[in-house]
């Protein structure tokens, strides 16, 4: 599909895209509105695709791999689907001290996914976080958003037991 | 809003709170909302409700209030009380204008509370940090008006200088410096104030915790800032992991706006001020002031050489300001109480006082505000309560990936930039893990160069190929497959790495490794000739021969 | 050319008196004078990012290294471009640019005209003390003209920056960060099947390995041609309307 910068349209007719639109608005439709808009597409659809980019990129006026450029630098941004539930280790200094890479390692023993990639069911992303500023609970773990303290390779190998299809 | 104007709301909030008999602070910053203290103070003001006292008891959400190990932390008047249930209300509420159950209390005398002396954190656990009408009544915005009305910029600026207040955000350079070689610089009309709240430093979580518990004394800083230098547009880089700092923040400055004290004419003067609020993306680099700003732009976050430095060529090219989070934060009572009454604060060299996320093998975790040149071992033994279940202190590790390890002969160091440079470490922007002898320094430098690994640009060869051999050798030395050579390699490593990085991340990678090997190079030798972890944490490859490394 | 109202500015390098335009780099002023400084991202008519770290120079009383290509002269500069600690320095550099991906000479077909090849020559780097690191990397041969090869490339970013300078495509980019960077085309695909792309070959031209080269070039065979560089930078500073 050529690109089209004078009308550019959203990959489909997602209401969703109205909320992107509006960022892109609010900034002016600048150059500089593309993390901005990049944050607004990943919390309304979850993560970036190759149409989203492009969509963004036009609108933006921003060269292609200018945006996945950008994309690809933040860690925070997801180009694929997570899974279903989400489990967050935190590898802070102090759950580190306290074996957050134990976790990490039984979990990629267990179920073969490393920090960033999400078990073959579709079932689970593993992710990581630089710091959650929980450190008194250390170690802690992130499982659908909700914090939970002092956690043991053993407690969250059983946490996932249940979400992880047979 | 006039200054008159604002001194009457600040008297008539006080005195509706000053109705109240007693008051119950529940701490609502992340820490304590993930411990499920959101659920204990809605059981609070159901009992409160159930009770008929809403008119003698009010309950409200505070800021952080510090000791987050043992949390749900609420204040009750001026005890507190640790590990709080829901269920714990109805007895909370029964024992009121008495102490509390045993099992919670803990007193406000014991040394984690009143060794501290708050400056940044004053209102952090005293005041709702989603209402301007508590900052407001504990003198909140007065030093903005103030300065606007009864002072000069240049007088703003030499109150700055005076306090000798110095960057927070790690490397400590004089914040009234930059301020009048930004004021200086001539942008043709356009400055800007940035604010770093890019707080990065895994084990670090002070700016996070001022933005949830205070988040308008970092605009009310930033404001003085722009009027100082001659900016009237400034953004917060705040991380995207911080989604309530970064909805306390915006609920702050939509307030400020609306009471006049952001926006255009502020305080019926001619100075306009207003701040946009940018989200960081997971680069720890963005730290860097010339990568933030790239980032502002909407760019990848990398570095570039300077000079130019920010303050003649910043943001769009513009003169700019950037400061941290505890930096702004400290504003505020400086232009209210004065530069001398700061300068009085510390050491002859670092003014005023620090705030720490003290956090690893301690008894006490949490966040405190000390003043400058306390020694380590008043913070780690005295606030921190020591090394828990009997453990033995090895080391505390400051200023996180860019910082170093300090071993125990250096216990009694005042806690100062200058202290801190000399051991080998550094200020940093507040982290502070304490270690027990459980801990290998080879595996935690092995830690920190990963982290450094991953958050590295790419842009510059050193740090990005550099980090990663450094990182391979310290591997390879964990698993016991290292040679002499191997660590001779590595030394050679850090001295290259740190003198040709283009950005403070990368001439900062090796601090963690050197200082290690400053002060535990047994440690790497036993674990090199002897093939042993001298703490016990590291796995030795059984048959060194057989190992592809 | 020259504007009549450049100031001029003396300084020292290396012990020789030189005189400059004000505004003019420490390379660009080294090299009119025979000074040899080692470089590998810069290249004269594009800009530049001091990335490569190798033209690093000492300038007296400045606690840091500074890039020579990005640093400009000043009145009364005493600059050193090479001591034993500078030569330690970019040797490392050097060897970690070959150690970072897997870089074979003898079947490279630039190998004889390579500047990688060439400035580990000047520096006497013989061997290389670190380990590769190995990474297993792509090949893209999909455009009709040119191949891509990751693993002779040193994430200079002269292909990135000639596409976006001269050419005004912006075709290519670099991903990720750290190790994990890559060069890319467009939104990370192959190259035959780029929109941007206007088949120019500029990026070939500027790359100083054979990591961009031209398809059916045996080994050793590849040979860059640049005076297109200066020449459109020249051009396109004058107005012709």
């Amino acid at each position: 599909m050529p690109l089209d910068f004078a009308k550019p349209t959203p990959p489909s007719d997602d209401k969703r895209w109205k909320v992107v639109q509006a960022t892109m608005r609010r900034n002016g439709n600048r150059h500089d509105a593309l993390i901005e808009t990049l944050h607004t597409v990943q919390e309304s659809f979850g993560y970036l695709d190759d149409d989203a980019l492009r969509y963004v990129a036009v609108a933006l006026r921003v060269p292609l791999s200018r945006a996945y450029g950008v994309a690809t630098f933040y860690h925070f941004f997801r180009l694929k689907p997570a899974g279903k539930h989400t489990c967050v280790i935190c590898t802070g200094t102090a759950c580190y001290i306290k074996g957050a890479n134990q976790i990490l390692d039984s979990i990629q023993q267990a179920y073969g996914v490393k920090p960033g990639e999400t078990t073959a069911d579709g079932q689970v992303s593993v992710l990581t976080a630089r710091c959650l500023g929980a450190c008194g609970l250390a170690a802690a773990v992130v499982y659908d958003g909700e914090v939970a303290g002092k956690q043991e390779a053993g407690a969250v190998l059983e946490r996932l037991e249940k979400w992880v299809a047979p | 809003m006039t200054l008159e104007e604002l001194l009457q709301r600040a008297a008539e909030e006080r005195e509706k709170q000053a109705a109240f008999r007693h008051t119950i602070r529940v701490c609502v910053a992340a820490g304590c909302l993930s411990a499920g203290s959101d659920k204990v103070k809605a059981a609070l003001q159901a009992e409160v409700e159930a009770r008929g006292l809403k008119h003698t008891c009010q309950v409200k959400g505070v800021g952080c209030l510090g000791l987050c190990s043992v949390g749900p932390l609420i204040a009750v008047d001026d005890a507190y009380c640790r590990n709080v249930t829901p269920e714990d209300a109805g007895g909370i509420i029964d024992r009121l204008g008495d102490r509390p159950a045993e099992r919670l209390y803990l007193s406000a005398e014991m040394p984690f509370f009143a060794r501290q002396q708050k400056i940044v954190l004053e209102n952090s656990g005293r005041i709702d940090p989603e209402r301007i009408e508590d900052y407001i009544a504990a003198d909140g915005y007065q030093a903005l008006l103030y300065a606007l009305h009864e002072m000069t910029p240049a007088e703003v600026i030499r109150e700055v200088t005076e306090s000798g207040l110095r960057g927070r955000g790690g490397a400590g350079y004089p914040t009234g410096l930059k301020w009048s070689t930004v004021a200086k610089a001539d942008g043709g009309g356009q400055k800007y104030v940035i604010c770093n709240a890019d707080e990065g430093d895994p084990g670090a979580f002070m700016d996070r915790s001022v933005l949830e518990s205070d988040p308008h004394r970092v605009i009310e800083g930033m404001a003085i800032a722009g009027y100082a230098v001659g900016a009237n547009r400034g953004f917060i880089y705040v991380r995207a992991e911080y989604p309530l700092a970064i909805q306390r923040l915006r609920a702050a400055i939509r307030q400020a706006e609306r009471a006049g004290l952001l926006g255009n004419e502020i305080g019926g003067t001619t100075f306009d001020f207003s701040i946009a609020v940018r989200l960081g993306a997971g680069a720890f680099v963005c730290g860097e002031e010339t990568a933030l700003m790239a980032s502002i732009e909407g760019k990848r976050g990398q570095p570039r050489p300077r000079p130019p430095y920010p303050a003649e060529s910043g943001l769009y090219g513009k003169p700019t300001l950037i400061n941290n989070v505890e930096t702004f934060a400290n504003i505020a009572p400086i232009i209210r109480k004065g530069g001398a009454w700061f300068a009085a604060i510390g050491t002859e060299k670092s003014k005023g006082t620090k705030v720490f996320a003290l956090a690893g093998d301690v008894q006490n975790t949490g966040l405190v505000e000390v003043p400058m040149g306390l020694t380590l071992r008043d913070v780690v033994f005295d606030i921190g309560g020591g090394i828990p279940n009997g453990g033995r202190f090895k080391a505390v590790q400051t200023g996180g990936p860019s910082g170093g390890c300090v071993p125990e002969q250096y216990l009694d160091m005042p806690v100062d930039y200058e202290s801190l440079t000399k051991l080998g470490s550094i200020m940093g922007s507040g982290g502070m893990i304490v270690m027990a002898d459980t801990a290998c320094m080879v595996d935690v430098a092995r830690y920190f160069m990963e982290f450094c690994m991953t958050e590295s640009c790419g842009k510059c060869v050193p740090c990005r190929v550099g980090t990663a051999q450094m990182y391979g050798l310290l591997t390879r030395i964990t698993k016991g497959l290292a040679t002499a050579e191997d660590l001779q390699l590595l030394e050679d490593l850090c001295d290259m790495v740190r003198n040709t990085s283009l950005c403070g991340l990368g001439q900062s990678a090796p601090n963690p490794v050197s200082s290690t090997l400053r002060y535990f190079r047994d440690e790497y030798l036993a674990h090199i000739a002897g093939r042993t972890c001298p703490a016990g944490k590291c796995e030795m490859v059984a048959d060194p021969e057989k190992e592809v490394a | 050319m020259a504007n009549q109202n450049v100031k001029i500015v003396t300084l020292v390098i290396d012990g020789k008196d030189v005189s400059a335009q004000q505004g003019q780099t420490i390379m660009q002023v080294a090299r009119e004078a025979g000074i040899y400084i080692p470089y590998m991202c810069h290249v004269e008519g594009l800009s530049n990012i001091g990335a490569c770290r190798l033209c690093l120079v000492e300038v007296q009383g400045q606690r840091r290294l500074l890039p020579a290509c990005t640093t400009e002269v000043a009145e009364g500069m005493v600059v050193t471009t090479n001591n034993e600690r500078l030569r330690k320095y970019r040797q490392m550099i050097v060897e970690m640019m070959f150690a970072e991906r897997n870089h074979v000479c003898a079947v490279c077909v630039s190998n004889g005209h390579c500047e990688l090849q060439r400035v580990a020559q000047k520096l006497g780097v013989t061997h290389v003390r670190m380990p590769y690191l190995h990474p297993k990397l792509p090949f893209d041969a999909s455009h009709e003209r040119f191949i891509l090869d990751h693993d002779r490339c040193i994430l200079c970013t002269r292909c990135v920056r000639v596409c976006d300078e001269i050419e005004g495509a912006h075709t290519w980019d670099v991903r990720g960060r750290g190790t994990e960077s890559r060069v890319i085309i467009d939104l990370d695909q192959p190259w035959g099947t780029s929109e941007s792309c206007t088949g120019c070959g500029k990026c070939v031209n500027v790359c100083p390995t054979g990591a961009l080269a031209e398809k059916g070039r045996a080994t050793a065979e590849m040979t860059k041609k640049r005076q297109f560089l200066p020449y459109l930078t020249i051009m396109r500073e004058e107005d012709w309307a």
